[in-house]
């Protein structure tokens, strides 16, 4: 899996560079501000982006604007931003587009070696990895409306989903059986009324409500 | 330095060349001429426009441009007359800086706009005592100078005049003369202290405009420390990010690297690779909340309603947050409401044992209002021991804000934050 990389911490970019190839990554470019990045993006058409949300030159949200850029001008290629902090506002930019293939991780996840990989080759493949913490923070935002509707086990679920696990994944997270978890799916798109066409589609659907995006 | 007096009759003489008594005397002679210009000038205006009105009043007779000419003066006349005499005071004030090195600030006076620029002066008291010592300075101006010259040339007028007096009356008349000459010096002084005392007085500030003049010069400087104070700490928290987070961060991650390679280990190696491991995570967390503490940057980069977003989502309890606050309030402003609903949600946390919490935000007007409601037992104070809402109070107080806690036995407790928001 090809990623081009942004980050301008040299430290920092040599370390996610070394980690990402040994976790079976190509990183094909590694450039230290948004500007390179886009560049690099159009020469090299990765599968995913890994970018910082503060860079030069002014240090606030230029990750996040490049982000946005990529998502636009390539659907197709996945983008995971780390984040000093995780805050909903940039989540929800960056959802905003589309919810596949999208990551928005705190940097201190790289620690966690396989997780953080896991994380990727998940965002890679069109899925989406929101850090907890960005969702505990969607979900406190949205406490007032049609979530309300949903139990506490249902908002459980949801934010699962929005962290983008799968069914099996959210009966491993929350140690309940398969049956179980796909009850509390349902409910979800009944209570949010979602009618039911393509499941997938209604997962990225009450996930967008979830984020009331 | 040992200042070395002289003594005898040189004593006595001394005063007479002191370059105090000399600067006063100029002064003094200077104020009697600038006077007598500036007083003439006044007081031809004054005339002239009385006579006008008189003439108006009293119905014009002969050449028909005559009562043109006299509505003219009349309304002229007062409009003229400020700048004239503002004109007149700075030349005044000039004198006293060049000759005696007294600086009397200048008052200030507020132009207006439109046709209130023509009247708008006699509104204030300044000009109404800056024409007061126009008008006086001719009078005890003129008089002043007379007496010092006189004093100065006592003895040459009275050997000019020597014949008018004759034999005993002789000793009297040089010995009075010789008086006078002595005291030329001291009478210099007073009289250029006691004009020094009137100017000050009338064409310098009044006690009120120094007072406002004081608060509003505090106030800039109290709201530049603010600033100041928020200014470094988001450079120290731009520093730390910078610096010492990223190094953290690479250290923790290289740690994982490890931990996720050596699996062949000894259990030993493991357990203290995984222990440098974890430290290092809770360090970074740790670090993190810590910048955060200092300025949480998403609060620069989209304001209060995601940075209140964030506070209330690290809250370990159900917080209903609603924010209104259009247009943006300046970074200061917008830190101390973020840190007050921080260290309030803080306290419910610690102390108040809520089930629930809730923080408005709003803006009212150019206020502030930020409110953060607990239903828990009460009993909160400002002064409490352990909470940051002191320090808090001060920072509101600092740009002219308050943070009150009302909260009665049993609860509910609402803190209030009211913040002027410009």
């Amino acid at each position: 899996m090809r990623v081009v990389l942004a980050e301008d911490s040299v430290l920092l970019r040599g370390g996610l560079t070394k980690l990402l190839t040994d976790g079976g990554f190509e990183v094909v470019a590694a450039v230290p501000d948004a500007d390179q990045l886009l560049t690099a993006v159009d020469a090299h058409q990765p599968d995913i982006v890994v970018v910082d949300v503060r860079m030069p030159p002014t240090h606030t949200d230029e990750g996040i604007r490049a982000a946005l850029v990529i998502r636009r001008q390539h659907p197709k290629i996945a983008v995971c931003v780390l984040s000093q902090y995780v805050e909903e506002r940039y989540a929800t930019d960056l959802l905003s587009v589309d919810t596949s293939g999208v990551g928005y991780l705190l940097k201190d996840r790289v620690a966690h070696v396989s997780d953080f990989l896991d994380a990727l080759r998940r965002v890679a493949a069109g899925g989406t990895a929101l850090d907890p913490e960005v969702v505990a923070q969607l979900l406190v935002r949205r406490r007032d409306d049609p979530m309300q509707r949903l139990t506490p086990r249902e908002q459980d679920v949801l934010q699962l989903m929005a962290e983008g696990r799968s069914n099996n994944g959210i009966t491993e997270a929350l140690k309940v059986s398969h049956s179980a978890v796909e009850k509390y799916v349902s409910n979800i798109f009944t209570k949010l009324d979602l009618p039911p066409t393509d499941t997938d589609h209604r997962r990225v659907l009450a996930v967008l409500k979830y984020l009331g995006t | 330095m040992t200042d070395v007096r002289p003594t005898g009759p040189m004593a006595v003489l001394r005063p007479l060349s002191s370059p105090r008594a000399w600067q006063a005397t100029f002064h003094v002679v200077a104020g009697m001429f600038l006077a007598a210009t500036t007083g003439a000038v006044i007081w031809l205006v004054g005339v002239l426009w009385w006579a006008a009105v008189v003439s108006l009043v009293e119905g014009p007779t002969g050449h028909w441009l005559l009562p043109v000419l006299y509505v003219v003066v009349a309304v002229l006349g007062p409009a003229a007359l400020p700048p004239l005499v503002q004109f007149f005071s700075a030349l005044q004030r000039e004198r006293f800086r060049a000759l005696l090195g007294v600086e009397i600030a200048a008052p200030r006076h507020d132009p207006g706009s439109g046709w209130r620029r023509i009247f708008r002066p006699w509104a204030a008291g300044s000009t109404w005592r800056q024409l007061a010592y126009n008008l006086l300075a001719p009078l005890l101006g003129i008089l002043g100078g007379a007496i010092v010259v006189l004093c100065w040339a006592a003895l040459l007028l009275a050997a000019l005049w020597a014949d008018r007096v004759s034999g005993p009356w002789y000793a009297l008349w040089f010995g009075g003369a010789t008086v006078l000459l002595l005291a030329a010096p001291w009478v210099a002084r007073g009289i250029a202290d006691a004009d020094t005392a009137a100017a000050r007085r009338l064409l310098g500030r009044g006690h009120a405009e120094e007072l406002t003049e004081r608060v509003e010069s505090l106030a800039r400087s109290r709201a530049d420390l603010v600033d100041a104070a928020d200014t470094e700490r988001r450079r120290i928290e731009r520093d730390l990010h910078d610096g010492v987070q990223q190094r953290l961060v690479s250290l923790a991650m290289n740690l994982g690297m490890a931990r996720a390679a050596f699996t062949d280990r000894s259990p030993e190696v493991l357990g203290i690779i995984a222990a440098a491991h974890d430290e290092a995570t809770a360090a970074l967390a740790e670090l993190r909340d810590f910048v955060r503490g200092l300025h949480p940057a998403v609060l620069n980069d989209w304001g209060l309603d995601a940075a209140l977003s964030g506070v209330v989502a690290r809250a370990p309890l159900p917080v209903k947050l609603h924010v209104h606050v259009a247009p943006r309030c300046s970074p200061s402003i917008e830190a101390i409401a973020y840190f007050a609903v921080s260290e309030a949600l803080t306290n419910v946390a610690k102390h108040a044992q809520a089930s629930r919490a809730e923080v408005v935000a709003e803006r009212v007007g150019d206020r502030l209002i930020v409110t953060v409601t607990d239903d828990g037992r009460g009993g909160a104070s400002v002064d409490g021991a352990g909470t940051g809402l002191r320090g808090l109070a001060q920072r509101a107080a600092a740009v002219d804000g308050s943070l009150t806690v009302v909260s009665p036995p049993g609860g509910p407790t609402t803190v209030t934050v009211h913040i002027p928001c410009e």
